[in-house]
Parts: structure tokens; sequence; C-alpha cells
């Protein structure tokens, strides 16, 4: 790999100095997004969707413009299938608390995982406490591969949602979610896909998948923090009731009662975020200049040069795949004798930046028996100069914490 | 500041090779402490007598290395002292975290003045103080419990 042509477009890199590798937890900015908020307020600062006025319709077309992007990056098949949050888990505690709440019957089951992201097990749990539906979770082998018989076995005629991470932030790996969805879909379930790993990383495209709904973040794919996305089918979103009530989501009100707006603005109550879904479109034009197959090349060749640095160090344990290529760029790790909270301390000590604990996913590192872990996870900035220097550094942990070797 | 004076010697010595890990045989207050954003989960045991002397204490659990030395580091300082005294060392331990410890209170908290300098480190404060909390607790709100009991005390 030569040098990475896209690191210099990214200030605090260039400027901290700091070897970045928690691109899973927040990416980095490039300027041109950073550029972009600010001329989003220096240029057309006003109430979207409401002014009258020149600099109104101004943010307004930046807003909508900025939907359209996301439809098109996704392929949902119009705006009004997009919704905008604050970010991920914002977007499926909206589909929790309208559809599944509007939805579910004692008696129903929600189908998960053990691996997912607090944000896409806390909103099922409360749905299921309110409803009286089960939670029917999917186990899945070391690896993060859910067999088959677990799918065949849980996903029943009672199922009436199933929620799953495309991509697992702890093990890195990919999760079949056209399989799952066919399988739901011939049940009458509803799929919701949690993609806050996946959208900055690989092509999605939602009808390919089979999402019913699809959640993700800005600023996980370089996009400002505060904005975020929530695709849904548009007969669903249609069918479901507001989630948040207030400005901008009403169609006529009176002192008792109230009708709605259309979708998608019956969802996005109150002033919206239009420079962060100004910044995340120009993220996304950034996206698409990159490439995926670039982002892809740069992930798996770095993951592989840390499983090749680590591969004789016997108190070195990555989790999840051997495979280096199934990790998406995401390794989990832990190393005998140290715990995590330390290895990410002694990092910071040179300057390099790692994730330590249980990356929002307690009952997968129960699972795991792992207690908690440390974990590398890179972008397309990253170089092989970084991952040089972690193995440098790491290698030296042991013996720093007082081991003999 | 270097991360040396922290992870030095005696924090690694403290870690590697606890003096009071384990379990007491006749502990008369007990409390878990735990640390909810990381996860440190500690168990602290003491034996205080009639008198109100600390007579042993000991701890268990799982934690990072500035949680488990700095417990460790604690029951040497307060086994043998009384409950009064106990208390007032931890008073003088949290004051060091805050920076406002002076050099003779510093000298007072031996090996733990290793951990001076944790408030350069935000992030591990907690873990530092996970043990003196809980034996603040312990002693000063006269809060324990028996094994297996569901009561425990955080640093949030």
């Amino acid at each position: 790999m030569s040098a990475n042509p896209y690191r210099k477009d990214f200030p605090v890199l260039m400027d901290s100095g700091c070897i970045y590798l928690d691109s899973a937890a927040t990416a980095q900015k490039p300027s041109v997004v950073i550029e972009a908020e600010k001329e989003f307020y220096e240029t057309m600062n006003a109430n979207p969707l409401r002014g009258l006025y020149g600099l109104s319709v101004k943010a307004t077309d930046a807003y909508e413009n900025a939907r359209k992007a996301v439809a098109d990056f996704i392929h949902a098949d119009s705006a009004g299938e997009i919704i905008f949050t604050r970010n991920a888990s914002e977007s499926l505690n909206l589909v929790a608390y309208t559809y599944a709440l509007s939805t579910l019957k004692p008696g129903d089951e929600i189908v998960t995982t053990v691996m997912e992201h607090h944000s896409n097990l806390l909103p099922w749990q409360m749905a299921a406490g309110k409803t009286g539906a089960k939670l029917v979770f999917l186990n899945p082998e070391t690896d993060g591969t859910i067999p088959d018989r677990e799918l065949a076995e849980k996903i029943t005629g009672k199922t009436k949602l199933v929620a799953i991470a495309h991509v697992s932030n702890v093990l890195g790996c990919e999760h079949p979610v056209k399989k799952i969805a066919d399988l739901a879909h011939e049940k009458g379930a509803v799929v919701i896909v949690d993609a806050a790993q996946s959208v900055p990383h690989m092509p999605v495209d939602v009808k390919e998948l089979g999402a019913d709904f699809l959640a993700f973040s800005g600023h996980k794919m370089m996009g400002p923090m505060g904005i975020g996305v929530l695709y849904g089918r548009m007969e669903l979103l249609e069918a479901m009731p507001p989630f948040l009530r207030g400005g901008e989501m009403i169609e006529s009100v009176s002192l008792t009662d109230a009708s709605y707006a259309e979708v998608p603005h019956k969802f996005e109550a109150g002033t919206v975020n239009a420079a962060g879904a100004y910044g995340l479109q120009k993220a996304i034009g950034y996206l698409r200049e990159v490439g995926f197959d670039f982002i892809r090349r740069t992930e798996d060749a770095l993951t592989e040069m840390i499983f090749e640095g680590v591969k004789d160090l016997d108190y070195f344990h990555i989790q999840g795949s051997p495979d280096p290529k199934k990790h998406n760029g995401i390794v989990s790790f832990t190393i005998d004798g140290v715990h995590p909270h330390d290895i990410a301390s002694i990092l910071d000590g040179d300057n390099i930046a790692v994730r330590a604990g249980h990356h929002c996913a307690q009952p997968l590192m129960e699972y795991l028996k792992a207690g908690s872990t440390a974990r590398v996870s890179l972008y397309l900035y990253n170089t092989e100069e970084d991952v040089r220097l972690f193995l440098e550094k790491v290698k030296n942990i042991r013996r720093f914490m007082g081991f003999e070797s | 500041m270097s991360l040396n004076s922290i992870y030095g010697e005696i924090l690694n010595e403290h870690n590697l090779r606890p003096s009071h890990k384990g379990t007491l045989d006749a502990p008369t207050i007990m409390l878990e402490g735990r640390n909810p954003t990381c996860g440190d989960d500690i168990f602290l045991q003491l034996k205080v007598a009639d008198d109100g002397t600390i007579e042993d204490g000991s701890f268990y659990g799982s934690g990072c290395a500035i949680s488990q030395a700095s417990v460790d580091m604690m029951l040497d300082l307060i086994i043998g002292e009384s409950r009064e005294r106990a208390v007032e060392i931890a008073g003088t331990f949290m004051k060091m975290i805050r920076g406002e410890a002076s050099e003779e209170e510093l000298e007072e908290l031996d090996e733990a003045s290793v951990l001076k300098d944790i408030s350069h480190m935000p992030a591990r404060v907690k873990c530092a103080v996970l043990g003196w909390h809980t034996m603040e607790e312990m002693l000063l709100k006269g809060r324990s419990q028996g094994a297996g009991h569901e009561d425990h005390c955080t640093t949030e």
C-alpha cells in the first residue's frame, strides 16, 4: 500500500498527531464536512420548512437535498422514506416507541441477538416490557456467526420484529441480513437493521438487504455529530403514529387536537439539524469520491497487518473470526494479565487512541466471558505507519506492567 | 506527565502480587464497590474489633491495575488503625486526588502517593478511588452486606 492520499483531508489527524484507532466510536471529519457546517450558518441559516423568504427557502433546500442524497446513497425508493434523527440510537428508539408499541401484543416475539449494541437492545426491552411481547435471542458462535438452526428455531410465526446489527461493533463480523430478512418476511415479521457499523464501510442497499427499517449515525461516516438517519418503508411509516410532538410536524392544531404532517415531517418535530444534514450530504459526497473499494482494501490490509503482527504473541487474543477479512476493520483484543483500561491508558501515553471496555455490548461480553476488551477500529485515513506504531507499543505493554515478557 | 510516574514498580507490584487479595475468615463488614463505566468490581472485607480497630482487611474482584493496586495500598495503610483514622486517611487520599495535598500529607499516604498524578488521567480517577470510596461508605455511612447480598456502592 502506498501513502494514504486522504489523510491530509483530516485536520485533527494532521494537527494532533493522534494515531486514531477508534473510528467505530466516531469517525474523524474531513475539511469538506467541517467547512459545510460553517458554510450553512454563514450563507443559508434560517429556520427550514417555515419561512416564506429567501434564506429559509435556501435552508429548506439544503435540508431536503440532503434527504435526497441519503435516499440515493442507500437506494431507498424515495426521499420521503428518510427520516432525520440525532443518531442511530434515536432512530431505533423511534421505531420502538412508534411501530413496536402500536403493533405488538402479548405473546408476540421480538428476535434479536446477544451481540447487539445497547442501542439495539434497550429499546426492545422497553417495547417488550410495555406490550407483553417476549424477547428472543439468537446465540452466535464465538466468531459471531449465527448458525442456521438458531434462525430456524427462533424466527417463527410468533415473531413480529427482528432487530439485528448489520456489522457487530465488537467482533466486526457481518451478519447475513438478507437471509435473515427473507426468513423473517416469510413468517410475516418486520426487519430492523442497525447499520451504524456498515454504512460507513460498505455499499448498503436497503432493498437488497430486505430491511424494513434501517438506522445509522452520521458521525460514524465522517458527518457531523447530532445527525442520524432512519430509513423506513413508506407504507410502514405512513401507518405509524408520530414519535415526538411539537413544531413543524403538524397539519393543523386546535386546543384539544391535532392532525399530523405527512411522512417524513411527521417524525421530525421541532427545529431540525439542517446544518448537520448539509454536512452529512458532504460526507456522502466524500465517501463516494474515496469509494468503498479503497475503504475495503485499506481496512483489510491493515487488519491483516495487525493479525500478522501479533500472531506469535501467545498472550494476545483477538475476539471473533481468525480471518482478518471478516472483521470489517474492527479488532477487539485482550492481553493476558493486563486489564483493557490499562492497555488503553498506556497506549494513550503514546498518543494512540483505542477503545476499552464493554463497547456498549455488555451481554456479548458476558456471552464471550471476556469481561471487557480493548478495540482497534480502522477507517480510510489510517495508514501502515499507524498500525506499525500500534504494534510496536502494544508489544511493550506487558513489560511495562511488570511482566517478564 | 509521564505514564511511568503512575505505572511504575510500586503500582505494578501491588497489581501483580497484591498482599491483601483474597477473602477473610470472619469479616465483620463487607461491601461491593462498582465502577459502572469501567466494569471494575471489588468486594472489600474488613474485620473490625470491638474497640474500633481494623484488625484485618482483604479484597477480591476484578478490575484494572489502578483500581486493584490502589485498594491493596489502601489496606496496607489502614490495617491496624482505628476506624476514625482510616476515614481520615481516606480524606487525605481524596485530597491528593484533587491535587490539594501537602508534602506531609503525601508522605502520610506512603506508597499510595504514586497515584498523585492520576488527576491528569481523568478517565482513570474513578479506578483509583473505587476501594477508598467503598471503605468510606462502609465506615462512615455504616453500609455493609453479607456475601451474595445485592447492595453495593458505585463511583457514579
